[in-house]
């Protein structure tokens, strides 16, 4: 069996599964739940003087009838007061002290207030400490959360005025809405943090009713923009994770965030560098139940490929995260139809047809025979038509092999290597005779 | 009818004939929108014989456009409610569905283009309107679906039409002739109202007798008078009181309470076609104890559809194979079936027997090489689905629209 535990700027927990800062962590009752269900740790609701929330606050992106693909919210931080809080996770602490348990902070960009309220929290008995930089609305028009977490300069005075104060580890969650979040990670870095966690949500707005013109979620007629998570930004925060994780400055662990639902999200956000792994919008929409198979999903899958810790898969994926100028120009690769397997449906053509390279034949439908075939001397081995298709591996991406030596645009411009010969119909409409019937 | 069983209570006759295919609610009619591939060039829409573009309507369900949905539908087949309820959608749309060769279910082209219909046809909402006038006039012999296919799409090209009914009704067979837990006569009516009100003029209770006075006073004529009564058996006893044809059967009971349709307590129909399949469960609905399909040749001869034989056995109905109808028993009332079997003869009792061989040709002459004379629907076909009849209806309007422009 796997071993998932997971020591995480030294602090530890059973499993690298925390729950995210938000709704799910706001009380002694469901961290308590969550943690009997199987949790690793909890970042608490960020705890600051207790705010008043709108009523409705949340929004959804649904796919056909694939609910919460894309989720956002216009929630404050806690409304509770924060001598309750830090109460509950006192208690929560003393009852499950194997769990880690992260009391996340956000006060005005004072540094008597941040001195007071880090001691207050160092009294509970907490595992670490979470800042929140991040949260993009509401609190950033008081002067908080993103306003902190957008500007360098800002996001390094106050980590500065926490570290002079804090013995437990201070991590500092980050925003993603913004030009290039290294310039923010080396910031936090530079004020002392001791592990960073991204992403925080992004800004949005989710839809708008086409009856009443109302911005959703709507409040008394109108909305505001709000923070944008689930599903639909895991792609936005594997690309930020990798940019920290592989930035040389940044030496320090990073808690992953964004869009994990599932044991295969958490297994790519720790191949690209994660070190624990933060869920909430699955949780949301599911409930606490979802980690049974986070933790079973994940350690199957790392028995059956012989890792035997997350030490051993933790940034294997970011060697590979490249620059485009270092990529092989010599990898030609063509489309495979699987005949067999294909079920007419034509996908792949009108996709190639008129979204690529019009690298594919329409044949007539007849006899059972196969409608479709690649025309290898279009094909630019785009992968388009693999990812239309609707039968797994019917079409597949084959290299072709070559007997020249990989070459990388740097190396090309540079004058150095030589490019494989290309099919001269490439970018030519030569190919759009496709049969018609 | 001396033959008859008391009938069943009404709330259980209203259960025996609801529908069978009963409505796909909001949700799930998203859901299994979005189940659809779209693909292209799709092999529904090439199954189908009116190539109603499915991909295309379905996706406009997905989307929520159900007007535009509807429009795609019906613009292609003016009967796309009714064949959206009793279509064989197994062995055109659905049975071409390529997740058929992923070894799933075919999304339920049926059931959505229902859901899509319903939606114009509750609200009454006019998806078409008629063409600028054009002053030709077309003379349509029969209000089946194939004449008022033909009607709505000539309306669309804007020449005037006249239809001439001989029943009381329009709609010919999916008024009366459709089973009744497929297709309902008010449904069928309504579906045809939409058609009438494009400014179509209907003359019913009017039986053509000749083509000629129509030929002197119209630009076109459009025949589409289906098929004629059922034919007889041509066997002793066939006038015996409890002897009915399917069509007359089935007629009755979709224009009546159905507690006045008289069934017998054991019911045998002679024949194993579609006709045949619905008399004997509809037999078997009204509350007949026994209901026997009695048919000369083999199982893998019949000619109904497999899922319709599968719905009869699902029904409780019997099969009786390889027996041969020789004469119908009784003294004045019917009180058996003689037929020949393999191992000889025997008789099946039964106090009912309806007859369903099919529909005799009508006796219209109908000019072979006038030009100005059109046919479709069952008289043309020799008798097929509401989904041929309609296609041929498009299809002729638009050769007569096409002579009257051009010609």
């Amino acid at each position: 069996m796997a071993d998932l535990r997971t020591t995480f700027a030294g602090i530890e927990s059973p499993n690298p599964f925390w729950l995210a800062s938000g709704p799910p962590t706001n009380t002694y009752g469901q961290v308590a739940r969550a943690f009997d269900q199987g949790w690793g740790g909890a970042v608490w609701k960020t705890i600051g003087e207790p705010i008043i929330n709108v009523f409705s606050r949340y929004g959804s992106v649904d796919l056909g009838q694939n609910r919460m693909m894309g989720f956002n919210n216009i929630e404050l931080i806690s409304d509770r007061p924060i001598a309750e809080n830090l109460k509950e996770i006192a208690e929560v602490k003393r009852n499950y002290p194997k769990h880690a348990v992260i009391a996340s902070l956000m006060v005005e960009s004072k540094q008597k207030a941040w001195h007071e309220m880090v001691k207050q929290t160092e009294d509970t008995g907490a595992d670490g400490i979470e800042l929140n930089f991040g949260c993009p609305h509401g609190m950033s028009e008081r002067g908080m959360g993103s306003a902190v977490g957008q500007v360098p300069d800002y996001t390094c005075q106050i980590v500065e005025w926490v570290k002079e104060v804090a013995t437990i580890p201070v991590i500092v969650k980050l925003t993603p809405n913004v030009t290039d979040i290294t310039y923010i990670a080396r910031a936090a870095i530079t004020g002392g943090a001791d592990a960073l966690s991204l992403i925080n949500t992004i800004n949005s707005i989710v839809g708008v009713d086409l009856t009443t013109f109302e911005p959703q979620p709507s409040v008394a007629g109108k909305s505001s923009h709000g923070g944008y998570c689930g599903p639909a930004v895991k792609p936005i925060a594997l690309h930020l994770v990798s940019a920290v994780a592989g930035d040389p400055a940044v030496k320090i662990p990073i808690s992953g965030i964004g869009g994990i639902a599932t044991w295969r999200d958490a297994a790519e956000f720790v191949a690209l560098g994660a070190g624990s792994l933060q869920v909430c919008t699955a949780v949301m929409h599911y409930g606490f139940r979802i980690v049974e198979d986070l933790i079973d999903g994940l350690s199957n899958w790392m028995d059956e490929r012989g890792h035997r810790s997350l030490g051993d898969i933790r940034g294997r994926a970011l060697p590979r995260v490249a620059k485009w100028e270092d990529l092989d120009l010599n990898y030609h690769l063509l489309a495979h139809i699987d005949q067999d397997k294909c079920i007419k449906c034509e996908l792949c053509w009108t996709a190639c047809e008129d979204g690529a390279h019009q690298a594919i034949r329409r044949l007539p439908r007849r006899n059972g025979g196969p409608v479709v075939e690649i025309i290898e001397e279009a094909c630019v081995g785009c992968n388009l038509c693999a990812a239309v298709c609707p039968v797994q591996d019917c079409i597949t991406m084959q290299r072709v092999p070559n007997d020249y030596a990989a070459v990388t645009w740097k190396e090309y411009a540079a004058g150095k290597g030589k490019l494989a010969p290309r099919s001269e119909h490439f970018h030519t409409a030569a190919w759009s005779t496709s049969a018609k019937s | 009818m001396a033959n008859s069983i008391p009938a069943l209570p009404d709330e259980q006759l209203e259960r025996n004939f609801a529908d069978i295919a009963p409505p796909l609610t909001a949700d799930a009619a998203l859901l299994e929108a979005s189940k659809c591939l779209f693909c292209h060039d799709a092999p529904c829409t090439i199954a189908c014989p009116t190539h109603i573009d499915v991909p295309a309507f379905i996706k406009k369900i997905a989307s929520g456009n159900l007007r535009g949905s509807a429009r795609v539908i019906l613009d292609a087949n003016p009967f796309g409610h009714s064949c959206a309820r009793a279509c064989p959608v197994e062995v055109l749309c659905e049975g071409a569905c390529v997740l058929n060769d992923r070894d799933e279910q075919p999304i339920k082209i049926a059931l959505l283009q229902r859901h899509a219909t319903d939606y114009v046809l509750e609200r009454k909402l006019r998806l078409f309107e008629p063409g600028p006038h054009t002053g030709k006039r077309v003379a349509i012999v029969g209000a089946g679906p194939s004449g008022l296919a033909c009607a709505r799409d000539l309306r669309r090209y804007g020449h005037a039409v006249t239809v001439f009914e001989a029943k009381t009704q329009p709609g010919g067979l999916n008024t009366y002739g459709i089973a009744e837990y497929k297709l309902k006569a008010d449904v069928a009516l309504a579906e045809v109202q939409d058609i009438l009100d494009l400014g179509v003029e209907l003359q019913t209770g009017v039986t053509i007798a000749s083509l000629e006075p129509l030929l002197a006073t119209y630009d076109a004529v459009f025949v589409g008078i289906g098929l004629g009564s059922t034919k007889r058996l041509g066997i002793p006893g066939e006038d015996l009181q409890g002897v009915v044809d399917a069509l007359t059967f089935i007629e009755h009971l979709k224009t009546h309470p159905y507690r006045e349709t008289a069934v017998g307590k054991e019911v045998v129909v002679i024949g194993a076609g579609n006709t045949a399949i619905d008399a004997v469960t509809q037999a078997k609905r009204l509350g007949a104890a026994t209901a026997t399909i009695v048919y000369r040749r083999g199982e893998r001869d019949m000619p109904c559809y497999h899922y319709e034989y599968e719905l009869a056995k699902r029904d409780g109905c019997g099969f009786r194979f390889h027996a041969a109808p020789q004469r119908v028993l009784g003294n004045g009332a019917v009180a058996g079936l003689e037929v020949r079997t393999t191992s000889g003869t025997e008789t099946i009792p039964c106090d009912m027997v309806i007859i369903a061989i099919g529909q005799q040709e009508r006796s219209l002459a109908v000019p072979r090489n006038d030009p100005r004379v059109f046919v479709g629907g069952d008289c043309a076909n020799g008798g097929a689905e509401i989904v041929n009849a309609a296609a041929e209806g498009v299809s002729a309007a638009k050769r007569i629209h096409e002579r009257l422009t051009n010609g």
